[in-house]
């Protein structure tokens, strides 16, 4: 049944894309080149311009200016219908005066592929909803409606299946489950997957590359390991994941090393590891790779130590722990301790120093949003 | 017993609270109760009754109270071709409305959505026909659509109409009346539907390669048949029974006698209230039985 559902998914280009709005650019000059057979995650706060994207994609939007090829061939000018890309919708959009399996039909109906019944019911067992063939989308439970989707989605065997934030309504759990079996079809199928969400975790854990998009742009793009271990930009560094970001006038710079003064401590950055290496500059390191000491440690110069501080919070949340950190003229760190039971009993008000290795540390090109006017 | 073996499955909710709100719900009913019996059943009856009472002319007239079903038989042979017209008219009329409906409904209703000033400026414009007596509208086209008007001369100019021919007291100017009157009946229920039609559906459908007109098929259309059904219902009833546009004193000529024309006749004119009233009451059974039909065969139950 799979291998039937087998096909190969198509590249998926946009150049020089542009969309205004009344009032508002959506999308400013985006240019986007998608491998065949990627799972390709756009990420982003609401308003960046992500959905407007998928829709342009879809046809559902035109383009103020730009291009959009599938496959090489230049669909700008395609209505939807047109298009061979299917979209699952954040509100699923099954039709309710069909039945679950009209439903899945449709697509081939339209087509007038052979056997569209079969078909669809076999796109049903897929998603293991076989059996509810015969109701109504009203009587689905979320979860369900969205496998629905999903099947009415994948029968068509689409060169690109476009994901409109589909797991957004889910609960946590079901979510969990559904980003498995979501990643398990699409290397199944082998398809190109084009997936909208602002949920990071859902990002980084299903896509091969994601693009980080913040205001009508993509501020960055790459695997998922490599954009959190080195976030080039203020915005990225804080939408995916947590960072204690530092700025400062670079105090001194060798060959291998940068580094900023802040507050009387020296925070160094590996010169490849750092976007600029003159001027004022920020740089970063995630809590999880911060440790704290509650007396002054004795450290090399591949560390940064900054401290002492105060701890003025400690959040429980049952893998780790998160203390927020107070540092005369610093400001606020934070730092994550795994919760394995042998962290050193810290209580609020408890003076501790931070440190982190340099090779944890990354450079950023822009500041900090505010961090321009504190000369 | 059969009754003691249903009761006995819910010994204990017949007491306490449901008890007490079930008379108020019946304290609440029963105003609506007695004005339904009041002006709905006793009429009815009254309606039916008067239906089959023997008229006698002998030695002055005068009505018994009878069984005479013969009435009944009366009326179908001697007012065939009014019932038929009557129910010609109604569905092209309605027929018609909901061709010019529908586009407007779904402009308001869909088009212009995002512009709620306009939209509801629309629906001001829909229904500000009935700010004026619809007596005096009719006549107002009565007069607008009488021979030698610049209308009439522009249609007879163009040789729709024959230069010998008057364009009151035909069937089609009866139509024209009887669409112009109800079109709102037709237009407001429609505009409702269509105004919360999702349009996600109509995304999806041509993301999954249905064309426009496919679109429109398989899913406006399907989605929005509470609306068509409502208003068909809404405009067909009332015009099936319709008296003022037929008649010779506005739109109508003793060609196009419909239902209503009749049993005003019978009853204020001639003093047949027998047959006036038989006439109704069949008027009454054929619309329940077209109605029934339509509805059923529409199967939108779980949409309405």
């Amino acid at each position: 049944m799979a291998t039937q559902l087998k096909v190969t998914g198509a590249d998926l280009e946009l150049i020089d894309v542009r969309k205004d709005f009344p009032g508002f650019t959506a999308l400013d000059d985006m240019d986007l080149h998608i491998p065949a057979g990627q799972f390709f995650a756009l990420l982003g706060p609401s308003g960046c311009g992500k959905t407007t994207t998928l829709r342009i994609v879809a046809g559902l939007e035109t383009p103020t200016q730009g291009q959009v090829l599938i496959g090489g061939q230049d669909v700008t000018s395609m209505k939807p219908h047109e298009r061979p890309v299917n979209t699952v919708f954040q509100s699923y959009a099954l039709f309710p005066h069909m039945t679950i399996l009209e439903n899945v039909a449709f697509g081939l109906r339209q087509r007038k592929i052979d056997d569209p019944v079969a078909k669809a019911q076999e796109a049903l067992d897929l998603v293991e909803l076989g059996h509810i063939a015969a109701r109504r989308p009203q009587q689905l439970s979320g979860g369900q409606q969205q496998r629905v989707a999903l099947a009415r989605a994948l029968v068509n065997r689409p060169s690109l299946l476009l994901l409109d934030e589909p797991l957004g309504a889910l609960d946590l759990k079901l979510r969990r489950q559904m980003q498995i079996e979501l990643k398990a079809i699409q290397m199944e199928v082998g398809l190109t997957f084009l997936h909208v969400t602002h949920d990071q975790e859902e990002a980084m854990d299903m896509a091969d590359t994601v693009a980080v998009m913040n205001k009508g742009r993509i501020e960055q793009m790459g695997a998922p390991e490599a954009l959190y271990d080195r976030p080039k930009t203020a915005f990225v560094s804080k939408f995916l994941g947590q960072s204690n970001l530092f700025v400062g006038k670079v105090s001194d710079s060798n060959d291998s090393s940068v580094s900023i003064e802040v507050g009387g401590y020296k925070v160094t950055v590996d010169k490849k590891r750092a976007e600029k290496h003159t001027g004022k500059i920020a740089i970063g390191v995630r809590p999880e790779k911060a440790t704290f000491h509650t007396s002054k440690p004795n450290l090399s110069s591949d560390h940064v130590m900054i401290g002492e501080g105060e701890i003025i919070d400690i959040r429980f949340t049952g893998v780790s722990n998160q203390y927020l950190i107070e540092i005369p003229n610093v400001g606020e760190v934070t730092v994550f301790a795994q919760n394995i039971g042998k962290s050193p009993v810290i209580e609020l008000g408890a003076k501790v120093w931070v440190s982190w290795k340099v090779e944890h540390s990354f450079g950023l090109a822009d500041l900090p949003d505010g961090s321009e006017e504190q000369d | 017993m059969a009754f003691a073996a249903f009761s006995s499955n819910t010994p204990n909710k017949n007491s306490g609270q449901p008890v007490k709100s079930g008379k108020i719900v019946l304290a609440l009913l029963l105003p609506g109760l007695i004005y339904l019996a009041m002006f709905f059943f006793i009429p009815l009856v009254a309606l039916i009754q008067t239906s089959l009472v023997k008229r006698v002319s002998t030695p002055s007239v005068h009505f018994d109270p009878a069984w005479n079903w013969q009435n009944y038989a009366d009326v179908i042979s001697r007012y065939w071709p009014q019932i038929t017209r009557s129910f010609g008219y109604a569905f092209v009329a309605t027929l018609v409305a909901l061709l010019i409906s529908y586009p407007l409904a779904y402009f308001i209703g869909v088009k212009v959505r995002h512009r709620p000033v306009l939209q509801r400026l629309m629906v001001t414009l829909v229904i500000a026909p009935f700010f004026i007596s619809f007596l005096l509208r009719t006549i107002a086209w009565k007069q607008l659509l009488a021979d030698h008007t610049p209308i009439m001369e522009f249609v007879h100019q163009i040789g729709w109409l024959q230069p010998s021919q008057s364009f009151i007291g035909s069937g089609p100017a009866v139509v024209f009346g009887l669409i112009y009157n109800f079109i709102p009946f037709m237009t407001l229920p429609l505009y409702t539907t269509l105004e919360r039609l999702d349009v996600r559906f109509l995304e999806a459908g041509s993301d999954l390669y249905a064309s426009p007109s496919k679109v429109f098929r398989k899913i406006t259309l399907p989605l929005s048949m509470p609306g068509i059904i409502s208003g068909t219902l809404l405009t067909f009833i009332p015009i099936a029974g319709d008296y003022v546009n037929a008649s010779q004193d506005f739109l109508g000529s003793e060609k196009t006698s419909m239902i209503g024309t009749m049993v005003v006749q019978d009853q204020l004119v001639t003093n047949n209230p027998q047959t006036a009233t038989a006439l109704s009451v069949l008027l009454m059974g054929m619309i329940l039985v077209l109605v029934t039909i339509y509805v059923r065969r529409a199967g939108t139950e779980e949409l309405l």
